[in-house]
């Protein structure tokens, strides 16, 4: 229904809910992604509320991740991908030309879909991995701040008799938890989380909501899940995206109550995805 | 029907275990008649002493042991930083860009490129300049023969490092050059295994040191000087009708063979039990 319609009235159709004074933590403006000849992504425009969690659903190949990857430049890794539009991080543009990737990075940090803890490194060392491979020496230092965040992803209790083990020898949830306290040791403002409880059980991944849900005292949270009842569960906004466009974006509790649009309420009521 | 398969079944097994035993029997009985000839001539003589006259007793090849030496030592020197780095290129940077596939495909080219070739050019370039084999020359041939061994099999380990691991590295802020340093060394077993392979292949060589390094019946006497090697000691005595050289020539066959041995077999160890992305 909606492959007829252009970016254009897609993105001019009226959306309820968020009021526009209030100021995004990040703002996405008119932002098209093309590999190749290929467009994934069409004008887009959100803007992202600071100590919130964001989810955006959507079924796959909707352009959620694309986005999502598009928000700390991982995306200009895939070879052949553009990008046009705007970016703001507080109002800058992260794709200015004055800025390295790797400065946005380290104020937007990343979860995977997969946990990648370092396969070289122990539990402590991945933690400050960030740290560390930016130059960071002060050992005692490291130590606390990996103490530190261990203990903020619920990890330390599970992993304080043996720190120095690999960190590929945890569980799945556990490494996932182990490549959150990754990505807050480098204390960035927005934490992107790709999925990132798509590869684990159900009691791991409770854990993990539980934490995201904690974590918005302190950071701006972005998720993308394929799975609509974790947005309900731990989002406070929700966007829902379909082949490449954004479709409606509003408080999760009227997307998923009230939608506006009839193509998000066929999609969260299962009649396709 | 099901005997035919029974039949086809035995018939192809059958095959595969003819060609295994062409495969296995030429090795072994090279391996046998080298240790049964080569071990008479080995003594502490053969490590100390330089080369006898034709038709006497006694000398040795620790003239040939040293120029091996230092041609494998000066050869990797040049051969494998530049093969890693073109490696490191191909990989993490030219993956998508033209010079990247044109670096690779060099590589390719070069790999193929016979030594003999190798040695010719070589000793246009050095050997005809500076007037006299040399051991340079000699290093420079090998080095050379070395760069796309090492450069392919480098590229080839790094790219099999799990992208997963750049992205953990780069979403982090962490820069470019350090993630590939992280890279190399998520794949340091297998570029160790690359050059150790790259160091057994080169040590093996005789056609390109004929042309670059020469021969010489003296110790190391300077870089721009001949050098004796075993490879062509081994061709030089094997090829003479005195006994005491022939004998000689099986001594250092065999030496070479256990040090060209030692070296996969360390290769190995290594890798043994570890995940190596090769």
């Amino acid at each position: 229904m909606l492959e007829s319609l252009s970016a254009q009235e897609i993105n001019t159709m009226p959306r309820t809910g968020i009021s526009v004074q209030t100021p995004s933590k990040m703002e996405v403006i008119g932002l098209n992604v093309k590999y190749g000849s290929k467009q994934a992504l069409f004008d887009i425009n959100i803007g992202f509320r600071p100590n919130k969690v964001t989810a955006m659903i959507g079924p796959s190949g909707c352009g959620k991740s694309t986005l999502i990857r598009c928000l700390n430049r991982m995306h200009e890794l895939v070879p052949g991908a553009r990008v046009e539009g705007k970016v703001l991080l507080d109002g800058q543009d992260i794709y200015g030309e004055d800025l390295d990737p790797a400065d946005v990075r380290r104020r937007v940090g990343m979860v995977f879909q997969k946990p990648n803890p370092f396969p070289n490194m122990s539990v402590a060392d991945n933690v400050v991995a960030g740290l560390k491979l930016s130059g960071t020496k002060d050992k005692g230092h490291l130590e606390g701040i990996a103490r530190k965040y261990l203990e903020r992803v619920y990890l330390w209790d599970e992993v304080k008799e043996d720190t120095k083990r690999s960190g590929a020898s945890l569980s799945g949830g556990q490494q996932q938890r182990l490549c959150i306290a990754r990505a807050l040791a480098i204390e960035p403002e927005v934490i992107l989380m790709d999925e990132p409880c798509s590869a684990l059980d159900p009691t791991a991944t409770a854990r993990i909501e539980q934490l995201i849900t904690s974590l918005k005292e302190n950071y701006t949270v972005i998720i993308v899940t394929h799975n609509m009842q974790q947005a309900a569960r731990i989002a406070d906004y929700t966007a829902f995206m379909y082949l490449g466009k954004l479709v409606e974006y509003d408080e999760t509790t009227t997307l998923f109550e009230n939608p506006h649009e009839q193509l998000t309420e066929r999609y969260i009521t299962g009649k396709f995805g | 029907m099901n005997t035919r398969r029974v039949v086809v079944d035995k018939v192809l097994l059958s095959l595969t275990v003819v060609a295994l035993v062409a495969a296995v029997v030429p090795l072994v009985s090279i391996i046998i008649d080298v240790t049964a000839r080569g071990i008479g001539a080995i003594d502490l003589d053969f490590f100390t002493q330089l080369p006898p006259l034709a038709n006497t007793q006694g000398g040795g090849m620790a003239n040939a042991i040293q120029g091996t030496v230092l041609l494998v030592a000066f050869s990797s020197a040049i051969g494998l930083p530049i093969g890693l780095f073109s490696g490191v290129y191909v990989s993490e940077y030219g993956r998508t860009s033209r010079y990247g596939s044109l670096v690779r495909f060099l590589g390719d080219v070069l790999a193929g490129i016979p030594s003999i070739v190798t040695g010719v050019l070589v000793y246009t370039l050095i050997v005809l300049t500076y007037q006299s084999f040399s051991i340079i020359a000699g290093s420079i041939a090998l080095g050379t023969m070395m760069i796309p061994i090492v450069s392919n099999t480098t590229g080839e380990a790094l790219k099999a490092v799990p992208n997963s691991i750049r992205e953990a590295s780069l979403a982090l802020g962490v820069r470019k050059w350090r993630t590939s340093l992280l890279v190399i060394a998520n794949a340091k077993r297998s570029i160790a295994t690359a050059s150790l392979l790259a160091i057994a292949r080169i040590t093996g060589e005789t056609a390109p040191l004929i042309l670059t390094a020469g021969i010489s019946t003296l110790w190391f006497t300077g870089f721009n000087q001949p050098v004796a090697s075993l490879t062509y000691y081994i061709y030089y005595f094997a090829t003479s009708p005195f006994t005491n050289w022939q004998n000689l020539a099986w001594g250092a066959a065999l030496f070479l063979m256990i040090i060209v041995l030692g070296i996969n077999m360390g290769v190995r160890v290594l890798t043994r039990g570890k995940r190596v992305y090769a």
